[in-house]
């Protein structure tokens, strides 16, 4: 069956801002479906609302809408675009929610859009439980035994049914958001409520506990004529009870006879033939009782998942490409194994190492938050390692992670082996309440005597795993002994030991241990990702490291440049440097050169193994970069384009003589250090606010009397704000300098002077070391203080005078020539009156770049690629500033609903997970629609509440008097309210927590509160208004928490009111940009 | 122990012995299976082979009552990157190390398995060599060199049942030494594993067509080798099965006139087996057969096709091959190193018996990924017969539906069969009439 020619026009439903359970994976999926579809000839339509994917590139559709996605905002794209089909699989549970609402409302018949992929009534039946267990139940599956309800009491009475610990799953939401495990029944009634909250119909699934069971995921594709293979088998480490987004997992299978295994196969395909996905991939969930075998069907995703995205990493089949293909009518046979060439894909991959997955959590971001892991995922990221053994690429993983470990402990970073015997009762409280360090708790677990039963009784991990994990405790005993004694040295590369480690047990540094190894022939071999263990011949250049005879690679003579990736997602390094990375790529592609990928996170599009020449899927730590270039010898590496991941590696890796392209390590420096960087701005007669750094309790003090308080304090070398905050006085400065240190990493901590009320504003240009031109300027809504990947800003300002922006770009230009950047540069200012500060300089990608690419339509990071590799801009075509005349609006989004007990307010430290664009002709239009695509639309009627802090009263007033008069009513606390009445503003006063009943939170709880402006006193569960602002989240009622961003709220609601949504497709905007 | 992997073209590389001692030779061949390792080396086909397993992890499930393919251990050795020796599954009932060991089969660990594979997919499967005691590896060689292989030899022999014999599971299980539970492996069950449910009782409750068949088909399996799991499937299918040893001649087969034949997978190089050859030819067109992996190879010569050796054969379980009939793809449990050459027929006779005449040979099932022949049928011969293993055992369900055609053939075949009969009577009632009695007690039905 070759594919369709009936249809022309496809939309592809992208899946949004990143938030936690739905990353940058669907980026990759929507990158690959785009691409497949437009070399199939189709025209491919695509909305989107997160700007800083690599699949909003104006070349990856022939249109791209970055718009909300809202069944109402998809209905206009629709309306405007007539598709011939829609194809849902691919964004998400965003990109499938909004198709079977779409489909509900009639509006896919209306237009004659035909769902491809699944349609509704399959992604119904998969999507809701009672049909899901109906279905199964159907075909002899079992599930858990389950009943959905609509009230606490009645999930009360189901669990007395069926016994204790139970499982809550609200209905209709992401990653499992508000559900949890109940073990009895005060928390049964506390979790029910809140699940019932979170639900969108109010309905939670209390289901039979299968906690402890093993817990198994497959890859199942199937095409029109029904053929069905499995791509891949996943074992979690950590067995049912754990969000698998927060498990360690293991491709494949480790545990299961063939019988078993087969078994579970056969399921898997009655169920996606029951269940009726037509063409693609689908992930199904089995849980396995390890006492006796019994199999339930968990759940299944009818679409591709973050699971199908680690799935084709780990197999090298394109999961998402391959069911794009077959949802316009081809079939596997049809379609070649892209890795082998002379093979179909219509086989069931199989591989000849082993992958495991570590979740990357970012709890340091929200202190307050619970750890504990449970159903519902709170990790933010994740990455991958391959090896040859569980036990090398456990170690590889744990070191890929970047949180300063470099295996399974033994690298200077553990408690201390001798007194673990005596923690052991503490030891085993840790492993059976798992949190992001368990871990390594087992690893102490062993050192402390356990033995493999025990720990088994207490986590439920599988033995066989206890038992590799005990393998690598015990021969580090045996490596402690003799670290570097040649034999054994090889054995502990063959078990995953870094050079760290090996270099801590024997009392060395890193590099020795290298100079050892290879003194004596012990060098990582690469070995290819292949999809079919070796059989067939590979033509795909995917590899990863391990300690074996042979090595595979084929080193070209091409000239080649190699380019080092972000690493896993956190807060803060996120999709937005893969977009620059992904770019890169491609620039140097089109320049001829061999371009060689490095990357450990398996959500990315940079790891596609399509995007560059080669792949190495490998740790981005100095040993293994090295590693890399032995063999590879790169006429370069870029490093600008990754985050700070790669650039932490500058120094050491221009030390061991490989060429770094673009900005040197020198200007990166002069840029990073204070000391220099408060040279360059006297020289250049520039600003910035007073300042010092400091090592010591005293000297913080001495540095903050002088520049007086308060003060903006933070550590040197850290990216996302991390442990950065504004002190107001001497005692919070001396506990800051405390808790800082841990985070600084023996860097000094930086102290300014923080400015009160000052615009920021966030500059982007490239240079090539004689040229330099504005790539955008943006004016941030929130003021300075507000870490700048929190706040919201327009690109070009909305409100700074036209001298001030100007002056601003000049000392842009100024100082990237200066600083001899070559690619880009990004500064962040303050404007505070007529003063201009510069608060930071990084001459590298900035998280902005895309944002700036798809607001001006110039590829920056492309650009910036070409440069280092000695390009000039003018040969570019790049001699000025494109200034659009429409406006784009940046909006983040914040996680806070995963995490119950941290307070909402935005600070220095960064916390959002993503970003979303909202982009029209005027400033009010493109930041009403940022909210939408955000997810907390601005309501056009009802209530406000209102309460602000005494500094914000006065520019209250005129945002209280635009908000009545766009009709809507206005509730107040005391203070507040008798100020608007002294306006003459209407308005109702309430009860604060505490004065009365019913209060503020009544009325939340009640839903008489459409809007929240609350400005905060303080931060922290202290303040009464902390309670407020979490009942909001659990409610789902905006909240707008500074001024600035209330100002723009109304502006917002004043066109919003007066014109409905328009939506345009970016390729139409960025060919008016001159 | 240090141990060296040397092939016959001076291929080497060193691994440890993680049980068994001493010099092993075979021909070296790869399995690509995630799982099954337990099948595979119990499997009588890898008889005369030392076995690779490209999955680096392997003992993690130990090994357990059930899922042997036979009573013995066959492959001659055993090579893997790590051994692991904490198994933990809910079957397993002791350890690969220990199996190995009991059964006094070498196995080799360490060894940089995707090397070898890379190497035999090049330069194809070849003769090889693992020592313990010899560390020379240019001994090796020659040792490997001298060894004998595959080629032309009956390994058939080897793993062939002595004496004929009935087919019953469950004694064959309790022979085991029994299992405590009854696993009710047909994948359709839900996956449960019942405490004590009898096999009668099994949930077939047909997913793939597989129905409860009231019938017995009286089917008589030659045995080269067979695995056990032909034998369950075509248990479970209705058949009631005599397993006879591979050299019994035709004559004494047909003698038992069962409603069908089956010919086993076995090892080895099928153009080595000319005297089975002949007696199949013998079978050909008298009773419905069925064949499978070795069993369609000597079908294909018996049809006077020729057999050629693949370069490094298809080992493995993902192998996909296209149900021509039905234009579906099925991914397949593969186990040989020869195929069967349909390119031109040759009027040989070996065991003196002419090839029949026939011209409705049709290709029913290629493999996807080198095109070569995978299944064929011959209606008017009543033969079908597989390259691969639609029992399975280890690999994907995906073909048990072939045990159902070939019970269809044996109905097709006893209806026309009794159709037959009853026009004899019929005609003989006339003769009767017409001639008067005269005795017509001839057997119908065996010339078709």
């Amino acid at each position: 069956m070759p594919k369709r020619t009936d249809i022309k026009k496809i939309l592809i439903i992208g899946s949004g801002p990143i938030i936690i359970g739905q990353a940058c994976e669907f980026d990759y999926s929507g990158s690959q479906a785009c691409k497949a579809l437009r070399q199939e000839g189709y025209e491919v339509i695509l909305v989107n609302s997160n700007p800083a994917t690599i699949m909003t590139d104006p070349d990856m559709a022939d249109r791209t809408y970055i718009e909300p996605i809202t069944p109402e905002v998809v209905e206009k794209i629709i309306a405007r675009e007539r598709p011939d089909v829609m194809l849902p699989t691919l964004g998400g549970q965003t990109g499938l929610n909004t198709a079977a609402e779409l489909h509900r409302r009639g509006v896919l018949a209306k237009y004659g859009v035909e769902l491809i992929g699944a349609k509704f009534e399959a992604i119904e039946k998969a999507e809701d439980r009672e049909l899901f267990k109906a279905a199964m139940q159907n075909i002899g599956l079992e599930v858990c035994r389950s009943r959905h309800v609509g009230s606490v009491e009645a999930a009360i009475e189901f669990a007395q049914e069926i016994g204790y610990p139970v499982i809550v799953r609200p209905s209709y939401t992401l990653g499992g958001t508000g559900g949890g495990v109940a073990y009895n029944v005060e928390e049964l009634r506390e979790i029910a409520s809140n699940g019932l909250d979170h639900s969108p119909i109010r309905q939670i699934l209390v289901e039979e506990s299968v906690i402890g069971w093993k817990e198994y995921e497959l890859e199942v594709m199937r095409d029109k004529a029904d053929n069905v293979v499995i791509i891949c088998s996943i074992e979690n480490f950590d067995p049912m009870g754990i969000h698998t987004g927060d498990s360690i997992t293991v491709a494949p299978a480790q545990t299961l006879t063939d019988r078993e295994y087969q078994m579970m196969r056969d399921a898997a395909i009655r169920v996606i033939r029951e269940i009726g996905v037509e063409t693609g991939g689908s992930n199904i969930q089995f849980a396995i009782n390890p006492e006796n075998g019994r199999m339930v069907v968990v759940e299944m995703n009818p679409r591709v998942s973050r699971s199908s995205a680690l799935a084709s990493k780990a197999t090298g089949f394109p999961i998402a490409k391959i069911a794009a293909k077959l949802a316009v009518g081809y079939t596997l046979d049809e379609l070649p194994n892209d890795i082998t060439k002379k093979t179909p894909a219509c086989f069931e991959p199989t591989i000849d190492y082993c992958v495991v997955k570590i979740p990357r959590w970012d709890f340091v971001k929200f202190p307050g938050a619970d750890r504990t892991l449970t159903t519902q995922m709170k990790s933010v990221g994740e990455v991958m390692a391959i090896g040859r053994t569980f036990k090398e690429a456990l170690q590889k993983a744990i070191r890929s992670l970047e949180q300063d470990r470099y295996g399974l402990g033994s690298d200077g970073k553990d408690e201390d082996a001798k007194s673990l015997r005596e923690l052991r009762g503490a030891i085993e409280a840790k492993i059976k309440v798992p949190d992001p360090d368990r871990i390594f708790y087992l690893r102490y677990a062993f050192q402390a005597g356990m033995d493999i039963d025990e720990i088994y009784a207490c986590t439920k991990i599988d033995k066989w795993f206890l038992y590799n994990i005990k393998q690598i405790v015990e021969f580090e005993e045996k490596l402690k002994k003799n670290p570097l004694e040649p034999a054994i040295l090889r054995e502990a590369k063959r078990y995953g030991f870094s050079d760290r480690q090996i270099a801590y047990l024997a009392g060395t540094d890193e590099l020795s241990v290298r100079r050892r190894r290879l003194a004596h022939g012990i060098q990582a071999v690469f070995k290819l990702v292949d999809t079919c263990a070796g059989e067939f011949e590979a033509f795909t250049p995917y590899f990863y490291s391990t300690y074996e005879a042979e090595d595979e690679t084929r080193p070209s003579r091409r000239k080649k440049v190699m380019i080092l990736g972000g690493g896993p997602n956190r807060i803060g390094q996120g999709i937005e440097f893969d977009y620059c990375c992904v770019q890169a790529a491609f620039a140097l592609k089109e320049e001829g050169y061999e371009v060689i990928m490095v990357n450990c996170n398996p959500e990315t599009v940079s790891t596609d193994y399509d995007t560059s020449d080669k792949l190495y899927f490998e740790p981005l730590t100095l040993e293994d970069v090295l590693n890399i270039c032995d063999r590879e010898q790169p006429d370069g590496v870029i490093l600008q384009f990754g985050g700070q991941t790669p650039l932490k590696l500058a120094l050491a890796l221009e030390r061991e003589g490989i060429k770094i392209l673009g900005t040197s390590p020198a200007s990166i420096n002069r840029a990073e250090d204070r000391e220099e960087f408060a040279e360059l701005l006297r020289k250049l007669n520039l600003k910035q606010p007073p300042n010092g750094t400091s090592r010591s309790v005293e000297e913080a003090r001495r540095v903050a009397r002088s520049i007086g308080y308060p003060v903006l304090v933070r550590p040197s070398y850290v990216l996302g704000g991390r442990a950065m905050e504004v002190v107001y006085d001497e005692e919070s400065l001396a506990s800051y300098m405390e808790t800082a240190a841990a985070a600084s990493y023996g860097h000094p901590v930086l102290i300014d002077k923080f400015l009160e009320a000052a615009t920021e504003v966030d500059v982007d240009a490239i240079s090539d070391g004689q040229n330099a031109v504005i790539g955008g300027v943006m004016e941030h809504i929130e003021y300075a203080g507000i870490h700048s990947g929190d706040s919201a800003c327009s690109l070009p300002p909305f409100s700074l005078p036209k001298e001030c922006v100007e002056e601003i770009k000049r000392q842009t230009l100024l100082l990237a020539k200066e600083l001899g950047v070559v690619g880009l540069i990004n500064i962040q200012f303050a404007v505070k009156g007529d003063d201009i500060y510069i608060l930071e300089v990084n001459p590298r990608a900035s998280r902005t770049i895309p944002f700036v690419s798809k607001a001006t339509g110039v590829p920056l990071a492309k650009l910036a690629a070409k440069v280092m590799l000695g390009k000039t801009l003018p040969e570019l075509g790049l001699t000025r500033e494109r200034v659009p005349g429409y406006v784009s609006v940046k909006e983040v989004v914040l996680p806070f609903i995963k995490f119950p007990g941290v307070d909402i307010i935005l600070g220095p430290e960064m916390r959002s997970t993503g970003e979303v664009m909202g982009i029209d002709r005027n400033f009010g239009m493109a930041f009403a629609k940022s909210q939408i695509a955000a997810g907390t639309p601005l309501p056009t009627r009802g209530t406000v509440l209102l309460t602000v802090a005494d500094k914000d009263k006065g520019s209250l007033v005129p945002i209280a008097r635009g908000l009545s008069q766009l009709g809507f009513e206005l509730m107040a606390t005391d203070g507040t309210s008798r100020l608007l009445q002294a306006n003459g503003i209407p308005v109702r006063k309430v009860y604060k927590i505490g004065e009365g009943r019913p209060n503020i939170v009544d009325h939340i709880k009640n839903g008489d509160i459409d809007l929240i402006i609350n400005t905060p006193i303080g931060k922290g569960p202290k303040y009464d208004e902390y309670q407020l602002r979490r009942q909001a989240i659990i409610h789902d009622v905006p909240v707008i928490t500074t001024i600035q961003g209330a100002m723009a709220a109304l502006e917002g609601l004043r066109v919003l009111m007066k014109q409905g949504i328009e939506v345009r497709s970016i390729q139409e905007y960025h060919r008016e940009v001159r | 122990m240090k141990a060296l992997l040397v092939l016959e073209d001076g291929f080497t590389l060193e691994g440890e012995a993680f049980c068994g001692r001493g010099e092993v030779f075979g021909e070296v061949v790869f399995n690509t299976s995630l799982t099954g390792y337990q099948e595979i080396i119990t499997d009588p086909s890898y008889k005369g082979q030392i076995v690779t397993l490209t999955y680096p992890l392997i003992g993690n499930y130990g090994i357990n009552f059930d899922d042997s393919e036979s009573e013995r251990l066959q492959a001659e050795a055993l090579i893997i990157r790590e051994y692991s020796p904490f198994p933990h599954n809910w079957r397993a009932t002791t350890t690969l190390k220990e199996f190995l060991e009991s059964h006094n089969t070498m196995g080799i660990e360490g060894i940089d398995t995707r090397a070898l594979t890379r190497h035999i997919r090049e330069a194809g499967a070849m003769k090889g060599v693992i020592s313990t005691e010899d560390l020379d590896p240019l001994s090796l060689v020659q040792k490997a060199r001298a060894h004998p292989g595959l080629v032309g030899r009956d390994m058939v022999q080897y793993v062939t049942c002595k004496e004929s014999y009935v087919w019953n599971e469950r004694l064959e299980r309790a022979q085991d030494g029994g299992c405590g539970g009854e696993y009710d492996d047909d994948g359709y069950g839900a996956g449960r594993f019942h405490g004590a449910v009898s096999t009668g009782s099994r949930n077939d409750d047909g997913g793939e067509g597989r129905r409860h068949h009231k019938r017995q088909y009286k089917v008589v399996a030659m045995d080269f080798g067979i695995k056990r799991n032909i034998l369950k499937m075509l248990e479970r299918a209705g058949c009631h099965i005599t397993v006879v040893p591979a050299y019994t001649r035709a004559e004494e087969i047909l003698a038992l006139d069962p409603d069908g034949i089956f010919l086993s997978n076995g090892p080895g190089d099928p153009a080595g087996l000319p005297t089975i050859i002949g007696e199949v030819r013998k079978l050909l067109g008298k009773r419905p057969i069925f064949g499978i992996c070795l069993g369609h190879q000597l079908l294909g010569l018996a049809l006077g096709f020729k057999t050629y050796k693949l370069k490094f054969g298809h080992h493995g379980g993902n192998h996909p091959v296209k149900n021509l009939i039905t234009g579906k793809v099925e991914i397949t449990a593969q186990n040989h190193g020869f195929c069967v050459d349909l390119s031109e027929r040759v009027t040989g006779t070996p065991g003196g018996v002419p090839a029949p005449a026939f011209n409705d040979l049709k290709v029913t099932h290629i493999n996807l990924n080198d095109n070569t022949l995978e299944g064929m049928e011959v209606p008017s011969l009543r033969l079908l017969s597989v390259q691969y293993h639609p029992e399975a055992s280890p690999g994907p369900h995906d073909s048990w539906y072939l045990f159902e055609s070939f019970t269809r053939m044996m109905d097709d075949f006893a209806g026309e069969r009794d159709m037959k009969r009853l026009s004899q009577n019929r005609n003989q009632d006339q003769d009767m009439e017409e001639k008067g009695a005269k005795s017509a007690s001839s057997k119908a039905g065996v010339e078709v």
